[in-house]
């Protein structure tokens, strides 16, 4: 195992090697990520795989928009063989309460102003994109067509293959076991195959970030919690956007291999690590999911997993320094939306490092915002 | 067994792309499902998964009962979301009644 690294990434998971892809393609020599199962194992591996521009707060607009077109080109910039399966079917975000709907009325004319092309629709226009909609119960939807889906393995595996062509390593089945900290400043890394000694340590570790933190004796505003999917057998494509809904607290995708993904959150989920299945979930998932797209009645459902949110209390992420630690970089906190973020996550984690100019302002997402009550919420979060 | 023997038939993978895989670097049964789907179909590795372990096992010389298979989830067999449906609704009355 290696010795010294002038960049230890902890976290294998999609932020941890779009980071060090962006950080070797600049540069910078000795970048390793140290990732304690296999890539993508996390939360990277276990999410909804769709993307979105179509959010409720400035900055998670401008980097979504960001990475999306980042995804249109990222096969043949990253020079992958495989598929990363970017599809844009787009995404129909349906509202059932008044609330919803005069909220989705700031959601486009902030998107629109940001560039985003997203359009209000009426209910009938709704079904023009999806006509076995069933819109009993609801008041209208908003639609951008670049929004899809993508592979997050697949996505995972091509920016970590671009990465060690440009020299960096990735060593799997490795755990950090301790952060040194001298003086204010991070010294190096301790792991189960032994210690490599760095001046600056990326935090990238998704739901098990505010254990990282701990090493480095900080208490992160962040908490894990698990959120459950489902996957239905392969059938014939009749389903082209993701379909989603806060109120009703879902969202269901028909990936392009054919199954369809879907998935919600639950209010009475205990803040923890666990990533067990639940028989709650199933039921409400499948009353919800067959209301609103009634022909799922009969798909047979395959399989049900689960996988970790890391939750900041505005639903941003937290991306840069800290003041406390010099060295110390975050790139956590995404609250169910990391992976569509990963490209704009990647560029500006690696340009904070260096100390270049970052591609989109991140200030707003430092972690200090906490401290200084300065929040901005996100709205639009399943 | 030959190179195109069928291994998986939900996700239509032969021996030879298994082998392929498992010399790219890939080296646990998880590894080798999240890239390529084996074990992602209607038999959700109840069929492949004892073949992809026995071809870990040539590969990387570690008995089978050393190697982590896939995590079992729910359901054990595959079911309409419609008959789920009904179910519920069926112990919804008789909690009622």
């Amino acid at each position: 195992m290696v010795k010294t690294a002038d960049v230890v990434i902890i976290g294998g998971g999609i932020s941890g090697v779009a980071i060090a892809y962006n950080l070797a393609k600049k540069g910078i020599k000795d970048v390793v990520v140290i990732e304690k199962n296999y890539l993508a194992s996390g939360a990277t591996g276990r999410c909804g795989a769709g993307i979105r521009q179509q959010w409720g707060t400035e900055m998670n607009c401008r980097m979504s928009k960001y990475s999306c077109e980042a995804f249109e080109t990222l096969k043949e910039d990253l020079d992958y063989d495989g598929d990363i399966e970017f599809k844009q079917g787009g995404y129909l975000i349906i509202s059932s309460t008044e609330k919803e709907h005069e909220q989705f009325k700031k959601n486009i004319a902030l998107q629109n102003s940001l560039g985003i092309q997203s359009k209000l629709l009426t209910l009938d226009e709704a079904k023009e994109v999806v006509p076995f909609l069933n819109t009993d119960g609801l008041i209208s939807a908003t639609f951008h067509q670049k929004d899809g889906h993508l592979n997050p393995f697949h996505t995972t595996q091509a920016y970590a293959e671009a990465a060690k062509r440009l020299g960096a390593q990735i060593h799997t089945f490795t755990e950090v076991t301790d952060i040194i900290v001298e003086n204010g400043k991070i010294k190096g890394v301790k792991t189960n195959r032994g210690d490599i000694a760095t001046n600056v340590v990326v935090n990238a570790a998704g739901g098990y970030s505010q254990l990282i933190g701990n090493m480095v004796g900080l208490e992160l505003p962040v908490f894990s919690e698990r959120h459950q999917i489902l996957v239905t057998e392969a059938v014939e494509p009749i389903l082209d956007p993701m379909v989603m809904s806060f109120s009703l607290n879902l969202y269901c995708q028909q990936v392009p291999h054919g199954g369809f993904i879907m998935g919600r959150g639950d209010e009475g989920e205990p803040r923890d690590l666990r990533i067990t299945s639940g028989w709650h979930f199933v039921e409400e998932m499948t009353k919800t999911i067959t209301r609103v797209l009634p022909p799922l009645k009969n798909v047979r459902f395959l399989r049900q997993w689960a996988g970790l949110y890391n939750i900041t209390p505005d639903r941003q992420p937290i991306y840069g320094p800290v003041d406390e630690v010099e060295g110390f970089y975050l790139a956590i906190g995404f609250s169910g939306h990391g992976f569509m973020l990963a490209p704009a996550t990647g560029i500006v984690i690696a340009e904070s490092i260096i100390g270049e100019k970052t591609t989109l302002p991140i200030d707003m997402l430092h972690i200090n915002r906490f401290k200084e009550g300065n929040l901005i919420f996100e709205p639009s979060v399943v | 067994m030959k190179d195109n023997t069928i291994i998986c038939r939900c996700s239509d993978l032969t021996q030879g792309d298994i082998r392929e895989l498992i010399a790219k670097g890939y080296r646990t049964f998880d590894e080798l499902k999240r890239i390529s789907r084996i074990g992602m179909g209607p038999c959700q590795g109840r069929t492949c998964m004892q073949l992809v372990l026995r071809e870990l096992s040539i590969a990387t010389g570690k008995p089978i009962s050393e190697l982590a298979p896939g995590t079992f989830r729910p359901p054990v067999k595959s079911i309409k979301l419609g008959e789920i449906l009904e179910a519920i609704e069926e112990g919804g009355e008789e909690a009622h009644g």
